[in-house]
């Protein structure tokens, strides 16, 4: 047991190195863009005074590097700063908006919260229906019905995810009004309004992550049906379904636990087309928004979100793998 | 039941009414209740209750067009009519302005409203550090005086008789003096709609206000609900599947899915709104009159109306005062592709050839690019060689407007010709893209200003169109249509305001429920 803490400890360690190496990246990219923010929020508008006077007032004017390490010095404290447009905004209007909305934890709190709602309404749906079947078509191996459910999910994985939200708006909100075809969600709702709300963009992400995890769940377990202990559970006769579930399933976790992991982080950090198409208030559409803006401290702050998803959830699939199979719960 | 044609409409120039394309009935009695759902685009996280700050439709249509009121209002047929000022005159050189205020108005705190707010709310555009978009119009007053609760004298620095359309002003809302912070933080005004809800840049939910100074001939909704939709097909879906009742700018390349839905219709006005091709008129070649003329003549405006706005507009005349504003003079000879006079003008000018560079983006206006090319075109027939160079949309207001010789711009336009005028056509003003600095122009601009005598202010504004239209360095080729769609649930009037979108953002106020 102390081993796997040790791994938790050393993980953490290098996803907090990882951290600091992707918010270099991004800062970097989001400064080679062309037009700053104080150019591309005036528009039309940008007389060189007004540049002038808003680079001055959120510190554009001074250097790339300087600006780094003042956001770098507030992001350990566990500030990540406000965001341009707010804070524009507060110096154009010579007071706040009195909206709380300032900072960018503030602005992002409750976007990623819709975000997370809607990961996990998509993972409530797609990693059962994932994995049911996987075992079903490895069971059914060759039959009519792997053959139809790699071809559904294989295509439904290689289509954009833009026009796969657009057909199943066309069936299920044009056509037939089932369900709504944006997804406005608000605290006034209930939770099963919400999950109404969300059926969309997530039956959407369903069909985008199913393919993944279903095919891995197959081949693991197919892989598993050629070995010696398979063999001799069928020579005791039991029934291939019981075969497959009892005997090769927990064996074919680990693979199937990365794959899992992988599609939940996707879940998290994928979700901008789809959010923008559905209208949904998450996380991706306000990245899309400031990156539109270059509204550094937004993008820092959802490049970073988005990042130490990935690595968690990685993480989480190691130390899961490695409780999944005894001989490296028990190392000699 | 009367009937109008779109396209008869576009043809008469008497554009100041309602387009309606589906050929719905115009009359219809208004009826009270219902909730108003709107699908609205140009919300942003950034978006609050300061009218200083307003720019896009979201927040116009919230604040001044149902939560705050301003001194003056904008009618549907572009007519000036009180909204918290109940009446106003000026002295003969309309310099002192004297406005008698609506009695009995409070505020949705229940706050009565007077002239401190009036002067309180109109400080706050020129306070110390704030950079608000009205703070040209609020400058030019010197002086603000009380005379009573309810009358407020303004000094101005100079004539204008256009002073109480300015204060029609979206910027220019009126907030309780002394609680202006608190206002701004929740949204208190005197409209007819009271703030249940706002999240910026997400919803905005209103109720109406039960008894209210406007009585009973406006705000038939008993609730408002705007919902901010930036993406276009997320707003049409919206309301093909019933989600919202109302959309602003439809894309033209699906209005006609829109239009063969039988449960919706689409609106459209020509407003002010126009696309432009501004010159630097004081460098070569276009100080040349004659080559500025030569261009005039090298560009097939219906083709780009017929093209870039698939037939939603209606051709320029190289001035930016459009069928919203008041002194629009639309009888004026149509400038029109001829190839043989451009050449003419280009022999007048010493000239067989002639090379230009013209820089278009997208920024400046959706088909900028494709625009420039047909130009490009129909120009080379008469010995002109447009070179388009295509400049990257970001940082186009910055490196390209203003700084290339010849780009490709936009204007949504302005209510009075006064204010378009001197934004973009004053000798020396920032936003003056064309170099423009007429004597002639600049003597009528400001004799016009303080012109009180309707009929005389028509004769000068005319002459100033007719300057631009033959000497002046913008072509203008097009006013593009307002476009917005609403289901068979909500009744509209026979005229819609087309000087924003979506009624003049008034939708709250105008709009029922069938």
């Amino acid at each position: 047991m102390a081993s796997i803490l040790l791994i938790i400890a050393q993980r953490l360690a290098l996803g907090l190195v990882t951290l600091f190496v992707v918010s270099i990246v991004i800062f970097t990219a989001v400064n080679l863009l062309p037009g700053d923010f104080a150019q591309l929020i005036l528009g039309q508008g940008a007389t060189p005074e007004a540049v002038e006077s808003i680079r001055r007032d959120l510190g554009l004017d001074q250097g790339p590097v300087v600006r780094y390490f003042q956001w770098l010095a507030g992001a350990v404290q566990g500030d990540l700063g406000n965001s341009f447009a707010q804070a524009n905004f507060a110096s154009f209007a010579g007071s706040d908006t009195g909206s709380g909305l300032s900072s960018v934890a503030g602005q992002i709190a409750p976007r990623f919260e819709n975000t997370m709602f809607l990961a996990g309404v998509t993972a409530m749906i797609a990693v059962p229906v994932a994995i049911t079947l996987g075992v079903l078509a490895a069971l059914f191996r060759n039959s009519v019905f792997d053959r139809a459910t790699n071809i559904l999910t294989l295509s439904s994985i290689s289509s954009p995810e833009f026009f796969l939200a657009y057909i199943l708006i066309l069936y299920l909100a044009v056509q037939n009004q089932i369900l709504p075809s944006l997804s406005l969600v608000n605290d006034d709702m209930t939770f099963l309004e919400r999950v109404r709300m969300t059926l969309l963009p997530a039956l959407t992400l369903t069909l985008v992550v199913t393919a993944h995890m279903m095919r891995m769940t197959r081949a693991a377990i197919i892989n598993l049906l050629a070995s010696p202990y398979i063999e001799m559970a069928r020579l005791k006769g039991l029934s291939p379904m019981r075969v497959i579930v009892k005997h090769a399933l927990p064996n074919a976790l680990a693979p199937i636990i990365n794959v899992i992991a992988l599609n939940l982080a996707y879940l998290i950090t994928g979700v901008v087309v789809v959010e923008v198409v559905f209208g949904y208030t998450g996380i991706g559409q306000l990245f899309v928004d400031s990156v539109k803006i270059r509204d550094i401290p937004v993008v820092q702050a959802c490049c970073l979100i988005f990042a130490a998803a990935y690595i968690l959830l990685n993480l989480t699939a190691d130390i899961m793998s490695i409780l999944s199979n005894p001989r490296l719960r028990h190392p000699k | 039941m009367t009937r109008i044609s779109r396209r008869g409409l576009l043809k008469t120039g008497a554009a100041a009414g309602v387009l309606a394309a589906t050929g719905m009935p115009l009359m219809a009695s208004p009826k009270k209740g219902g909730r108003l759902r709107a699908g609205l685009s140009g919300a942003n996280t950034s978006d609050s209750w300061d009218g200083r700050t307003h720019s896009d439709l979201f927040m116009i249509a919230s604040a001044s067009g149902s939560v705050f009121d301003c001194l003056t209002a904008t009618a549907a047929d572009g007519s000036l009519v009180g909204e918290l000022a109940a009446s106003w005159e000026a002295t003969a050189d309309a310099k002192t302005w004297t406005f008698n205020l609506r009695e009995g108005v409070t505020f949705h705190n229940g706050k009565a409203f007077g002239a401190d707010d009036v002067i309180a709310s109109l400080q706050m555009h020129t306070a110390e550090g704030a950079k608000s978009a009205a703070k040209p119009i609020v400058s030019a007053i010197t002086d603000m005086k009380k005379i009573t609760d309810h009358q407020v004298q303004f000094t101005l620095a100079a004539g204008n008789a256009d002073f109480p359309y300015l204060l029609s002003d979206y910027h220019i809302l009126m907030y309780p003096a002394g609680q202006i912070e608190e206002a701004i933080a929740n949204g208190i005004g005197t409209g007819l709609y009271a703030v249940e809800s706002f999240e910026p840049g997400v919803r905005m939910v209103a109720k109406r206000v039960d008894s209210h100074y406007k009585g009973d001939s406006e705000g038939f909704f008993d609730e408002i609900e705007y919902i901010a939709i930036n993406d276009n097909t997320a707003r049409m879906n919206a309301l093909l599947t019933g989600q919202v009742d109302a959309i602003n700018r439809i894309d033209f390349k699906t209005e006609a899915l829109l239009k063969a839905n039988p449960n919706t219709r689409i609106q459209e006005v020509t407003g002010n709104q126009h696309y432009t091709l501004p010159m630097l008129s004081q460098t070569a070649p276009f100080n040349d009159l004659n080559v500025r003329r030569a261009l005039k003549y090298g560009i097939n405006r219906q083709e780009l109306v017929d093209k870039i706005l698939q037939g939603h507009g209606q051709v320029g005349n190289d001035t930016p005062i459009g069928p919203a504003n008041q002194y629009y003079a639309g009888d004026m000879e149509q400038l029109e592709f001829d190839a043989d006079k451009a050449k003419f003008y280009m022999k007048e000018a010493g000239l067989t050839e002639l090379n230009v560079d013209l820089s278009a983006s997208n920024a400046a206006f959706e088909g900028a690019v494709d625009a420039a090319q047909l130009y490009q075109a129909s120009a080379k027939s008469a010995g002109i060689n447009i070179n388009v160079v295509q400049e990257p949309a970001d940082g186009y207001w910055s490196n390209v407007w203003l700084k290339k010789g010849w780009c490709a711009s936009y204007w949504s336009g302005r209510a009075t010709e006064d204010w378009m005028f001197s934004t973009a056509y004053e000798a020396g003003v920032p936003w003056n893209d064309s170099q423009w600095d007429h004597p002639r122009f600049q003597e009528l601009l400001y004799s016009a200003r303080a012109e009180l005598d309707s009929n005389k202010r028509g004769e000068q504004y005319r002459e100033m169109q007719e300057i631009l239209r033959t000497d002046g360095a913008v072509i203008i080729p097009m006013f593009a249509n307002y476009v917005q769609a609403v289901n068979n649930k909500i009744g509209t009037p026979d005229t819609i305001g087309n000087l924003w979108q979506m009624d003049n953002a008034r939708m709250a106020e105008r709009w029922w429920m069938v």
